[in-house]
């Protein structure tokens, strides 16, 4: 009797273990979801303190003057201190466009959707589909569209030396057909001095009207190599 | 590898008749064979000639040391189901380069080249295949052609590779993925070039070479430049057909020009 009553046991667990742990991993996987639903509608929203204090931002669109170059605009805006949340928003800021539409650089459907900075200075900013899928289609568009985001963090976020682009979480082969997108871009075109050097930047902007045209690193010279492609190692 | 997984899921339906913590047994071994193959499978996503093919020997080898420029690749951008940049009209840029394609084709076989195309019809090669056509040859410069989305009507852009860090490997091998490091230079020389000859015909169009990561020429063992055409807004497609002539001219007498500085990249090592 105890012996038929332990193998009924046993084969009940037996064919009910399979089904239980199915249904652990079917619940894990609906957090999982959840979770990164979460994220992405933390990330959306700009996420400005007004408490920050305000400080000169460099912004960089289109140049109405010149034709596919870029310039700098100076608006000031509440940035925070931490690098990934001063990123985060200036490049909202950036995706949100300047006063005249033409003159954007990326589309206006496009998101960040998040971004992360490495020990070694390289930030990773993830953007929507639309990013990719929205910029006009060119080398000379989407060069405009990458050179604005590494100009704009080079002249706000100095930690961020490198920058990797994301879509939707993924590496792309191009942008929109055009733009490599399987390296890194160089942010900090300037070597050494790095907390001083945007400092003097911002003073010398401080002369000039809003639209300064054509500071330095923003015209497409090969001398300032504004895309410049810094591949990792990637050995087959 | 895919043998070893294959062996281990079958390993799993068996036990599975068994008990429930053998089937665990299985599913985890399942998991640790899959990691590896995922490991290796991941940088064949981003580069797919990655293999045995991942590696270009440099194409002035010391029994090649004979060769001039006179082969241009030409790489009609887009294709197939890629249309590339489309103008409100419904015209297409993969349509507009192919066409443009055969007028430099003919400009430069008139100036004594021999011309490769990247594809002859309505195809879209991978950017690979359109460097490994590049790559096969010897004595070759690397032009691939474009219609911009944006920019001043009636203006032609070159454009070049940004800085690639160069890198030789021990057995004199350059890298796929970088394998544009060593022509930079020559790269360069030959964009102002072309672009010097586009500025005569095309005012407003730039005086030198811009840089650009396009992609196709980050794996190209050649010296190679983008020619860029603004733009597909145009109301009408005769626009762009009327410039054809220029640029086609413009790019044959830009790699007549090039051709003596090809020579003097002979020897491996000494590359910009």
């Amino acid at each position: 009797m105890v012996i038929a009553g332990l193998i009924f046991v046993v084969l009940g667990a037996a064919i009910y273990f399979p089904i239980l742990r199915r249904r652990v991993k079917r619940a894990a996987r609906l957090q999982q979801q959840s979770e990164e639903q979460a994220r992405r509608e933390l990330a959306q929203p700009i996420t400005v303190n007004p408490g920050d204090p305000r400080v000169k931002t460099k912004l960089y669109w289109a140049s109405d003057a010149i034709d596919s170059t870029l310039v700098p605009v100076t608006v000031e805006l509440p940035l925070a201190n931490d690098p990934v949340l001063r990123s985060k928003q200036v490049l909202n800021t950036l995706l949100a466009g300047p006063v005249d539409v033409e003159l954007r650089t990326l589309p206006p459907d496009a998101v960040l959707l998040a971004f992360y900075l490495l020990p070694d200075g390289t930030g990773i900013a993830d953007f929507s589909e639309a990013l990719a899928t929205s910029v006009p289609s060119g080398i000379a568009s989407e060069q405009m569209a990458v050179d604005s985001i590494a100009r704009t963090l080079e002249a706000n976020v100095p930690q961020v030396r490198r920058l990797k682009i994301l879509i939707h979480g993924q590496e792309v082969e191009t942008l929109a057909g055009h733009l490599d997108l399987t390296g890194t871009f160089v942010v900090a075109t300037k070597p050494a001095a790095v907390p001083v050097k945007p400092a003097v930047a911002a003073a010398s902007t401080e002369k000039a009207p809003t639209t300064a045209p054509v500071a330095a690193p923003a015209k497409l010279t090969p001398e300032k190599a504004p895309g410049k492609l810094a591949q990792p190692d990637r050995k087959p | 590898m895919l043998l070893d997984v294959r062996n281990v899921i079958r390993m799993r339906i068996f036990f599975l008749a068994g008990t429930g913590s053998l089937a665990l047994a299985g599913a985890a071994m399942v998991h640790s064979a899959q990691s590896p193959a995922q490991a290796s499978g991941a940088p064949a996503v981003t580069s797919p000639q990655v293999g045995a093919s991942a590696q270009v020997a440099p194409p002035f080898g010391a029994q090649t040391q004979r060769s001039g420029l006179n082969i241009v690749v030409l790489d009609p951008a887009h294709g197939g189901t890629d249309p590339g940049a489309r103008g409100t009209g419904g015209i297409r840029e993969s349509e507009i380069v192919l066409d443009l394609a055969t007028q430099v084709r003919r400009a430069l076989e008139l100036a004594g080249f021999q011309v490769v195309l990247t594809r002859q019809g309505n195809e879209n090669p991978s950017f690979d295949d359109r460097s490994a056509t590049a790559n096969a040859q010897r004595g070759a410069v690397f032009v691939t052609l474009h219609i911009s989305s944006t920019g001043l009507p009636g203006t032609v852009r070159v454009y070049v590779n940004s800085d690639l860090a160069a890198v030789m490997e021990a057995n004199g091998l350059i890298p796929w993925d970088r394998a544009q490091a060593p022509f930079l230079g020559l790269s360069k020389k030959f964009g102002d070039l072309v672009q010097g000859m586009l500025v005569q015909r095309f005012k407003g169009s730039p005086d030198a070479a811009q840089t650009a990561a396009v992609r196709q020429i980050r794996t190209t063992a050649a010296p190679a430049i983008a020619v860029e055409i603004s733009s597909i807004v145009v109301e009408d497609r005769a626009e762009l057909d009327r410039m054809g002539p220029g640029v086609a001219d413009a790019i044959a007498r830009g790699a007549a020009a090039f051709k003596p500085s090809y020579v003097v990249a002979n020897v491996p090592g000494t590359l910009p």
